[in-house]
């Protein structure tokens, strides 16, 4: 009898003890949705603050000796034809349905992103006060491959009649994901860390993609439609010159500028780095 | 020692009751529980109302994966940054194009199943007499809940890999639950009188069944983590290849030496069909989605539909793999020599 009663209440003990651990777990998770909805929005709330770089005086240059790099970035062998999009998911989306991954014209390679990746030393830049315009117009990013200085406002607008979601992906910048409406107020972001083609994305349009870089000193450009960039005011010495592009990914290029020098460096990106 | 030949009950609520019966007085405790659960089995009317809500419940989970597997194979599980809102609101309906339609029709999805299992809860606690199923219907509440919730925070928290593959997993386990519910309500499970052909073959076919849905599980977890990013796709592939053999060695071993016992012979060559059709998806989904759709600008017809089939055969793989354990677990029960110390026995004699 008694040790039938003890059964029992081991019985109800262990039935007892699962249930609790069952609700602790659904608290815990619930507990867990709570914290993280709340980390997310003070994250966002405090970003102007955390994200901007500490004030430092910038390293002054001396305009009447600075010089100019310029040049092409060529594409060598047959240009893959663009993929097609299809955007009959969105009535909404109407434009240009081709991929911008790798645009060649007349042998001319657009979307290269060209920086300074060395020789600039200790050397510190103030950050441009104007913002640096993200459009998403005919359900695509305008530009397709974006620069900005570390701590730089970036306003992105929404010219579509739909709504958008921008996502960036960053390995060393954070990650924030936020939707966009029609005629809805720019956002205005900034990115705290140097990273080179940062992808950004929107996961309603799953075919708008683009590249965000974002570097510590003023000396970048990004080729046009004629694969032409030009880097002004660069202070004289030797550089390493790096030219990265989405999919032919980086090559490097060692470059010397003296006082008032204007000098050209092209580059090439073979059919087979892709 | 003295070795007695006879029938142990080493697992199965449901042996035939005579059996149990005979040996009521070397029961050991979790034996009596088992037969207390058979004699509450025998006792439960069916009630075919009820069954039918249970397998239109275990339906639209079937759907709710088809469309969780549609936002994942569409890229679309952020097009919605908010939870539990959508676009700040709980009611309002978002304009459904894009990824929105995916996200926001599996959250609709989902509501509706988690509505469907509360109902179907409440309604198996009224009507059920068999508690262990009462307390699995409320399980699968908490299930739905804890997915719901898994499902949020893997929003909220950009798709973290881990969080992403326990919603997947989760999935499953409720889809499980759901199916289980289903079959333990059914006619023939409350009505029938099981047919006991006992299993002497090591390993047994009981255990060869629970490996299967081991290495199912472990298969899913993979599947998921490739899908979701957090490992490349050589282990789940490598693992199709155990996952073959086990549950080939299963349905033969099945087959061979009970294909005479309808439930064990359905599910058995089902969960066969079924793997074959997995594998055949499984290659169809690598080549879309990693040999041919790598570095594509958008998801593309064909990937989607071959890795969102390839996710929903692989549910229907799993639920079959423990239907098949359950069944096996009710009908083919093992047989074992029973060795008792030489002193007690002669204490009984004397």
């Amino acid at each position: 009898m008694a040790t039938r009663l003890q059964e029992r209440c081991s019985d109800i003990m262990n039935r007892k003890t699962l249930a609790m651990l069952g609700v602790l777990a659904l608290l815990g998770l619930l507990l867990l949705a709570a914290c993280s909805k709340k980390n997310t929005s003070e994250e966002q709330s405090s970003s102007p603050t955390s994200e901007s770089q500490p004030p430092t005086a910038s390293t002054p240059i001396d305009p009447s000796t600075a010089a100019t790099v310029s040049g092409t970035a060529k594409f060598d062998g047959t240009a893959p034809k663009p993929p097609k999009i299809d955007m009959s998911q969105d009535p909404a989306c109407k434009g240009d349905n081709t991929a911008e991954t790798v645009v060649v014209k007349d042998g001319d390679l657009a979307n290269v992103f060209v920086y300074v990746k060395d020789g600039l030393g200790n050397r510190s830049f103030d950050v441009p006060k104007d913002s640096v315009v993200l459009d998403q117009k005919g359900c695509r990013y305008h530009p397709h491959v974006l620069a900005v200085m570390a701590g730089q406002n970036v306003e992105i607008k929404n010219d579509d009649p739909t709504t958008h979601n921008i996502h960036p992906t960053p390995k060393d910048n954070r990650e924030w994901n936020e939707s966009q409406p029609p005629s809805a107020a720019p956002l205005q972001k900034t990115f705290a860390r140097e990273e080179i083609m940062l992808p950004v994305k929107c996961n309603q349009h799953p075919w708008m993609k683009m590249y965000v870089n974002v570097v510590k000193s003023p000396f970048y450009a990004v080729t046009g439609p004629d694969g032409k960039y030009e880097i002004k005011g660069l202070p004289p010495g030797d550089y390493t010159l790096a030219f990265v592009h989405e999919k032919l990914g980086e090559q490097d290029q060692k470059v010397t500028v003296a006082p008032k020098d204007s000098k050209t460096v092209d580059t090439t990106f073979k059919a087979g780095g892709m | 020692m003295i070795r007695t030949s006879g029938v142990g009950l080493r697992h199965g609520p449901l042996q035939s009751f005579r059996k149990i019966r005979e040996s009521d007085s070397q029961l050991s405790h979790a034996g009596r529980r088992t037969k207390e659960l058979f004699l509450k089995a025998l006792a439960t009317p069916y009630n075919r109302a009820h069954h039918v809500f249970a397998v239109f419940t275990a339906g639209a989970t079937f759907l709710l994966i088809i469309a969780g597997a549609l936002v994942t194979s569409n890229d679309a599980g952020l097009s919605v940054p908010d939870w539990p809102t959508t676009f700040g609101s709980l009611t309002k309906m978002p304009h459904m194009v894009g990824g929105v339609k995916f996200e926001h029709g599996h959250r609709m999805v989902a509501e509706f199943v988690g509505v469907l299992t509360i109902i179907l809860a409440i309604w198996t606690w009224r009507v059920e007499r068999r508690r262990w199923l009462r307390l699995l219907a409320v399980a699968g509440v908490g299930t739905v809940i804890a997915q719901g919730i898994l499902g949020g925070i893997t929003v909220l928290h950009m798709l973290p890999p881990a969080i992403s593959t326990a919603h997947a997993a989760l999935a499953q386990t409720f889809f499980c639950i759901a199916v289980l519910i289903a079959l333990f309500t059914g006619r023939r499970w409350i009505e029938e009188q099981p047919r006991i052909e006992f299993d002497t073959r090591s390993p047994s076919l009981i255990t060869l069944t629970w490996l299967s849905v081991f290495v199912l599980y472990v298969q899913l977890i993979l599947g998921a983590m490739f899908r979701h990013h957090g490992i490349g796709w050589v282990p789940h592939v490598l693992h199709a290849a155990v996952v073959a053999f086990v549950l080939s060695w299963t349905a033969v071993r099945a087959l061979s030496q009970f294909s005479h016992v309808d439930e064990v012979r359905t599910p058995a060559v089902t969960m066969l069909s079924l793997m074959i059709v997995q594998l055949c998806l499984g290659f169809t989904a690598f080549l879309t989605r990693v040999a041919w759709g790598h570095g594509a600008v958008q998801p593309e017809l064909p990937m989607v539909i071959s890795t969102v089939a390839h996710v929903a055969v692989g549910a229907l793989l799993l639920a079959t793999a423990i239907v098949l354990a359950v069944q096996v677990w009710r009908h083919v029960p093992v047989a074992f020599e029973e060795e008792v110390p030489t002193v007690e026995r002669k204490a009984v004699a004397a």
